[in-house]
């Protein structure tokens, strides 16, 4: 069963047309990214996965039950740009809280709490309060809370873009780790093609007004993916490709009617 | 150096001010013979605070209890209608408007209408009017605290099924806290204004209002004075009070940690 099925949806804002015509399949263990300039819709097609919004026509499935059950039935853990940890809250429990809103019971939270701290590196910053932390570290917190509740998908939105360059690819090599660790699925939007490269098995490019899906690409770059990775020439082989892609996309748009 | 020595030291440019000022005040009057009905020596108004303290005590206790009621009351009054107003939005859109509106006018004209409503002698008097002065500071900052929400924090929450209570349960109300703080801090002052106004425009005897403005009446302005340094200091004692609780409800917030 796909964890992902994105059937025909369209949306629109409206005179504005987000969406058009897309059709995605996302299969269990995919790490799948969406690529493409500002406004090509990819975060939306990320908030209807996630059924943070709904689409104007077509449909949209998880885990075989529609985008709404699978939210009620917590099948996701969501991950932002910004990290949106809760000021008034420890790491602890930030990390909690989706547990918290699941009625775990108070030794079962702080157990995995623990098991989540170690996960992203983070123990002993339990009682710390997120003002405390560097923007690498709350977004490590805010991936520990998503992935707290084990959930079978993992929605990422741009989640290393506000972060430096050094930082960003240590936490794509710790991502990875979780990723195979924890066998979860992983939607991630982005627009840098390095990092879309470098972490998934298929990039998704899409292109903007109409927003919709211009090229798919597999990226075969053996597993588990390391440091040499990325000098690795294959590598930059599907930096181009998708490069191109992306240009091709943008080409279309420019191209007269 | 000492947590308290720190402390005693951040303070003292603000203690050396206050004692400049009193020092500068008794100075002046002495030296340029300034009548006692334009304004008292500090000397004169201290000797007096002490020798009608137990006067002074009773009108104090008595008008404070009035700005207290009228604190919790229009406080605790607004911070309901904001959790309503904000829960339902098309009520929020249809009636901060006025509430803004009424944030700007001077409600204490109301007080001879209060007065009249009950018996000026009866403390319900100045406690109403000493809540509807606090009611419309503290209901548009919580108002515009419940709904300062970062849209991502509500996503996520979606994004957890968590329903309307959990969401102002976990983010709505905390996000507000500090807004809500800002709000009762303000009204704190406005409760007294509203208890010791209210007064004079009629009041029991033992009332802190109606003693300042008999006595300024008959020219024993140290006794006024007596009776506005009281009301000075229930009102700092309101505000500390405020301003402590804020300290440790929202002690994950930097600017207030230490």
């Amino acid at each position: 069963m796909s964890v992902v099925l994105i059937k025909d949806v369209t949306k629109r804002f409206g005179e504005t047309t987000a969406l058009q015509g897309i059709d995605l399949v996302v299969e269990p263990g995919e790490f799948v990214s969406l690529i493409g300039p500002s406004g090509c819709g990819k975060s939306t097609l990320l908030r209807i996965i996630g059924d943070l919004i709904q689409p104007t026509t077509g449909t949209a499935t998880v885990n075989g039950k529609t985008a709404r059950q699978a939210r009620t039935d917590r099948d996701y853990g969501i991950v932002f740009q910004d990290a949106v940890l809760y000021d008034w809250r420890t790491v602890a429990k930030n990390i909690a809280l989706p547990l918290e809103l699941a009625r775990w019971d108070r030794r079962r939270r702080a157990a995995k709490v623990k098991e989540m701290l170690e996960l992203v590196e983070l123990t002993g910053f339990d009682n710390h309060y997120p003002w405390q932390l560097s923007g690498g570290m709350q977004q490590r917190v805010s991936i520990a809370r998503a992935l707290s509740f084990d959930p079978a998908l993992l929605l990422m939105d741009e989640p290393f873009g506000a972060l430096d360059e050094m930082t960003r690819e240590r936490l794509n090599m710790e991502l990875l780790q979780i990723w195979e660790a924890s066998g979860s699925t992983v939607v991630f939007v982005t627009h840098s093609i390095a990092e879309a490269v470098f972490l998934s098995t298929r990039v998704v490019v899409m292109s903007p007004r109409p927003g919709r899906i211009s090229n798919m690409i597999s990226i075969d770059l053996p597993q588990p993916r390391t440091a040499t990775t990325r000098e690795d020439a294959h590598f930059f082989e599907l930096v181009t490709e998708v490069r191109e892609a992306l240009h091709l996309g943008h080409d279309l748009e420019r191209a007269p009617a | 150096m000492s947590a308290l020595g720190r402390r005693i030291v951040a303070w003292l440019p603000a203690v050396v001010v206050l004692v400049g000022v009193i020092a500068l005040w008794e100075g002046l009057i002495r030296a340029f013979d300034v009548q006692a009905f334009l304004l008292p020596k500090p000397s004169e108004i201290a000797r007096t605070l002490w020798d009608t303290r137990h006067e002074l005590w009773t009108a104090g206790w008595f008008t404070f209890q009035e700005a207290l009621g009228g604190f919790l009351l229009g406080s605790g009054l607004a911070i309901l209608v904001a959790l309503v107003l904000a829960r339902w939005r098309i009520l929020g859109m249809a009636l901060l408007p006025f509430a803004i509106a009424a944030n700007a006018i001077p409600i204490i004209a109301f007080a001879p209408i209060t007065n009249t409503w009950f018996s000026p002698l009866n403390k319900s008097s100045k406690i109403v009017i000493a809540a509807i002065l606090c009611f419309f500071p503290v209901l548009v900052n919580t108002l515009r605290g419940l709904t300062s929400v970062n849209p991502r924090a509500l996503e996520l929450m979606h994004s957890y099924a968590a329903g309307q209570a959990e969401i102002f349960r976990r983010v709505r109300i905390p996000t507000a806290l500090p807004f809500i703080f800002t709000g009762l801090k303000v009204a704190t002052v406005l409760a007294m204004i509203g208890a010791v106004v209210g007064e004079y425009f009629g009041g029991a005897l033992n009332a802190l209002g109606v003693l300042i403005l008999t006595r300024a009446r008959v020219f024993q302005f140290d006794e006024a004075w007596a009776g506005i340094v009281v009301a000075c200091l229930l009102g700092l004692v309101l505000y500390v009070a405020v301003a402590i609780v804020e300290r440790l409800t929202l002690r994950w917030l930097p600017s207030t940690s230490e």
